[in-house]
């Protein structure tokens, strides 16, 4: 249960932003977050709508885009989205597969009211 | 209603740290490994028997973390080398920042081998960086030989898989090459040993796993002096 510490780590960032537009209100906040991240999207999501209750960043919302483990074959060059961890190249059977995405923990965007 | 681009990492302060820390670590020649596992998968045992082993004066120490308690930093004292326990208060993971305070009255000179014992838990650890060199994971054969899907996160970040307390073997349902066909699936490079901290088989693999680790960054320390002193 780390979720807590992440939640409070994106509204760390996005005061940090606010600290720089005074007059913005901001309205939500984008974060990508990958299936090997070891982070659980609904008590990500829990735990921060129980930080911006009733703090100075209400009403913000949090919206999750969730990335799988993508895998790309240095044999042939075919990038695929790993079911049941099988990492293996689906066209060629190459099972020394590159992870190319899925361990994203990233904030994308953030959401103001045009004043 | 606007938006603006962030692209930036959740954790982007704790990975500064994390980076300082690397270089820290690189500017002194140290290997410094990150330890981790579920509670109870034998990291302090583990630990025990390392510092056991190594002659009096050798350069180590160790940083162990636990949510209460100074238990594990009392055993690995009794070895002479330094320990300082972190104690986290309640949360389930070390980060950056408490390695960067435990440090700050050791003098890095003195060492060149740094072990931390993360908080045991399989899922919060993985998310942060400690500037360590590798991620060490810790498995005994008293837990499942499926771990390693359940809890991909951590084991496709780490370098080794330790399976340990193998000398429960005939009395446990833990399949070795199970786990090891499990790890792989999730870690492909993943290197693995067999050991058991209680008998001490398979001891001397992993000790020469950890001296090579250790010469080679002494070597990149070396060479990397010389680079800076213009010999070469």
């Amino acid at each position: 249960m780390h979720e807590l510490s992440i939640a409070n780590s994106i509204l760390e960032a996005v005061r940090a932003e606010a600290a720089r537009r005074p007059d913005a209100r901001f309205l939500k906040v984008g974060v990508r977050v990958g299936e090997l991240s070891g982070v659980e999207p609904e008590a990500l999501s829990f735990s921060f709508q129980a930080l911006v209750k009733d703090s100075d960043l209400e009403p913000l919302t949090l919206e999750i885009e969730r990335r799988p483990r993508c895998q790309c074959c240095p044999a042939c060059g075919r990038v695929f989205r790993v079911h049941d961890y099988d990492i293996t190249c689906p066209d060629c059977g190459e099972g020394r597969t590159r992870c190319i995405s899925g361990h994203e923990l990233e904030m994308i965007y953030l959401e103001l009211e045009d004043v | 209603m606007s938006r603006i681009p962030l692209e930036k990492k959740v954790l982007n302060e704790n990975d500064l740290i994390a980076a300082e820390l690397r270089a820290r670590f690189g500017a002194h020649g140290i290997l410094c490994l990150n330890f981790v596992s579920s509670p109870g998968a034998g990291k302090t045992l583990l630990l025990e028997k390392t510092l056991a082993a190594f002659p009096k004066g050798e350069r180590v120490a160790v940083l162990t973390g636990d949510v209460q308690t100074d238990n594990d930093a009392r055993r690995l004292a009794r070895w002479g080398f330094p320990v300082k326990q972190i104690t986290t208060g309640g949360a389930c993971h070390l980060d950056a920042r408490m390695v960067e305070r435990a440090l700050a009255d050791w003098r890095l000179e003195e060492l060149d081998l740094l072990l931390i014992e993360n908080v045991g838990n399989l899922v919060c650890p993985a998310s942060y960086d400690l500037g360590e060199a590798a991620k060490v994971v810790v498995l005994s054969v008293a837990e499942g030989d499926d771990k390693p899907l359940k809890y991909p996160a951590m084991f496709f970040r780490a370098s080794l898989l330790i399976l340990s307390k193998i000398d429960l073997l005939p009395y446990v349902p833990f399949r070795l090459a199970t786990a090891r066909e499990n790890a792989l699936k999730i870690h492909p490079e993943m290197e693995i040993l067999e050991l058991s901290s209680t008998t001490g088989a398979g001891l001397d693999a992993w000790q020469a796993w950890l001296e090579a680790r250790r010469r080679a960054t002494r070597a990149e320390f070396h060479s990397a002096a010389r680079v800076i002193s213009g010999q070469v």
